[in-house]
């Protein structure tokens, strides 16, 4: 507790202002669901109620679902953030353990390129990463959706942070039991590293379902669109006359994350603003 | 952008098998290191090489043409109005967020009940995709049927059209810009504020400061500079990094009055692809992003070395 006990005026006015500042928060999600529940004749009718007259809710969000290819965005958008996590998981904690634990020529070199790295933000690279893929003839394929974040420097340094937290003596035991330095990153060290795990999970799932700058550039084709990108094209094609099924699109876009964050919310302040103490 | 403290060394590295642990530490950093520099290195370098040239995509040739792109580019009314609206932009918004984010963190910390309440309805905009909810923020600015329009029309105040008119289209985006990064400043408060030692408080109490201003003045305020400073850098990364919304609701216009940094990069990259100019509007970019996070690390040490 950073404050004293505040005196009931003092606390009453505390959830006044909270919870206007909190309603001006919500007013765009509010304002969302509230359109994808009505039909078109109450949305160009000016007014202010929440809820409609006349429900028009399964209307709305069946044509978002068939109007659009709405449910394959949303396959495209688990398929790449499940590839990208599994990709980084698995290629940034057995490096996170070399660098916390062994020995080798050029640890410090290969710690220094993972602090650039993390200096680097992605809209820089996308330009050469463009090209790369175009060389490739990987563009407007899923390996191009996924191929920039296959590394995470900051995967790398989280794991590493707390990988140098576990004892030796852990480490000891494993290599005397015979296990294999591979299986020591499997078997020990990601089970003693689950919040690590778990934060930077919430940290890539949450920026790539996210992420529209890269889907843009990466993919044309309907197909293979992530849901931002998606949402995109749906509002341009119907040049943003069909306010009903846009807002149920986007309600869909937004709801997993959101269900997620308030089923696990402690988990995604950590995964989100953590990393300052 | 995220936090980067380095831990100090408390472990010396396991030495058991010095035979064979360097070659086992090779092969398990090996795919790490080559992709770090396929995807960062490489590229970073390449952004540099390529804004030396004339190269447009899918041209069969290309010329040095040295730091010309970089005199184009400041000669370019585009790339001025695009940097002088992400200037404004960031100038707005940085300060707004931080002031209001510390504010709703102190209030949210004042008092026992409803804090995970009041912290998850702060925070929900910051996790939601921002690309869904600029087609919300569209509806409410509406000029007909938004919810803005209409609650200034019962009010009896003028309206607007919020997203077509170059006066209000800046300081809408930079609205939208605060809402959704307020809250990520609130959570990086909230944790400086859990860390500042209870002991601070009683002393200033038995200094004679027990008024909760007093104590916000002499205690906490001072103890969240360092963070302050944190959360001022990072917003101000998260500013400059702004797509989506222009993307989606303005494209940069009308007449340029919403064109931002990242925008341009985009539009001379990957749609006109100029790919020498695009990798110096790149670099431009680079230069600010590294400028402060290399400021943001200046002030990590030190809050190091003030504990």
């Amino acid at each position: 507790m950073s404050l004293r006990r505040l005196g009931p005026v003092a606390a009453l006015a505390r959830h006044a202002v909270l919870l206007a500042s909190g309603a001006l928060m919500l007013i765009p999600f509010v304002w969302m669901v509230s359109l994808s529940l009505k039909p078109p004749g109450e949305i160009f009718r000016a007014g202010f109620s929440l809820l409609p007259e006349q429900w028009y809710a399964v209307e709305n969000y069946s044509r978002a679902l068939t109007a659009s290819p709405l449910p394959r965005y949303m396959l495209n958008g688990v398929l790449v953030c499940g590839a990208i996590l599994s990709l980084q998981i698995a290629i940034c904690a057995p490096a996170a353990y070399a660098l916390a634990k062994l020995r080798f020529f050029g640890r410090e070199g290969l710690f220094t390129l993972v602090l650039i790295g993390l200096l680097i933000p992605h809209e820089v690279l996308a330009l050469p990463l463009f090209i790369l893929a175009y060389k490739l003839g990987l563009l407007d394929t899923y390996a191009a959706l996924i191929m920039p974040f296959a590394v995470s420097p900051f995967g790398i340094f989280l794991f590493r942070q707390f990988f140098k937290s576990i004892p030796d003596d852990i480490v000891h035991a494993a290599r005397l039991d015979g296990l294999s330095e591979l299986a020591i990153v499997w078997r020990v060290m990601l089970p003693m590293a689950m919040p690590a795990v778990i934060a930077f999970s919430i940290f890539s799932i949450v920026s790539h379902w996210n992420d529209l700058f890269w889907p843009l550039i990466a993919v044309r084709s309907e197909q293979l669109m992530p849901p931002p990108l998606g949402i995109m094209a749906f509002k341009n094609e119907e040049a943003g006359s069909d306010y009903g099924p846009l807002m149920a699109c986007a309600t869909l876009v937004v709801a997993p994350l959101v269900v997620a964050f308030l089923a696990a919310q402690r988990w995604f302040v950590e995964g989100l603003g953590g990393g300052v103490k | 952008m995220r936090a980067v403290v380095d831990i100090p060394e408390a472990t010396r590295p396991v030495r058991q098998r010095p035979d064979t642990e360097p070659i086992a530490a090779c092969l398990l950093a090996a795919p790490a290191f080559a992709l770090i520099l396929l995807l960062f290195i490489l590229p970073t370098l390449a952004v540099f090489v390529i804004a030396t040239t004339d190269w447009q995509f899918g041209a069969r040739s290309l010329s040095f043409v040295g730091l010309r792109n970089f005199a184009e580019l400041l000669a370019d009314s585009t790339f001025r109005i695009s940097f002088a609206n992400t200037c404004l932009y960031v100038l707005v918004v940085v300060p707004a967020t931080t002031a209001i984010g510390l504010a709703v963190a102190l209030l949210i910390e004042s008092g026992q009940s409803l804090r995970a309440f009041y912290r998850a309805v702060h925070f929900l905009p910051f996790m939601a995709t921002l690309a869904a909810m600029a087609v919300a923020w569209e509806a409410l600015l509406h000029p007909t049927i938004g919810l803005a329009n209409q609650t200034l029309t019962a009010l009896g105040l003028p309206t607007a059209n919020w997203l077509r008119d170059e006066r209000t289209v800046l300081p809408v985006l930079g609205l939208i810009g605060i809402w959704q990064n307020l809250g990520f400043a609130m959570v990086l408060f909230l944790a400086g504020l859990k860390s500042i030692p209870s002991e601070l408080y009683d002393a200033s109490e038995i200094d004679g400061a027990d008024g909760t201003f007093d104590r916000l003045r002499i205690v906490t305020l001072p103890m969240l500079g360092p963070v302050t400073m944190f959360v001022v850098i990072v917003v101000a990364l998260r500013a400059f990094q702004t797509f989506d919304t222009v993307k989606i609701l303005t494209q940069g216009g009308p007449a340029k009055a919403s064109e931002m940094l990242l925008y341009t990069l985009y539009v001379e990259s990957f749609e006109f692809l100029r790919t020498g100019y695009g990798a110096a509007v790149t670099v431009v970019f680079l230069a600010i992003v590294v400028g402060l996070t290399l400021l943001q690390a200046r002030v990590m040490d030190k809050r190091v070395h003030y504990q």
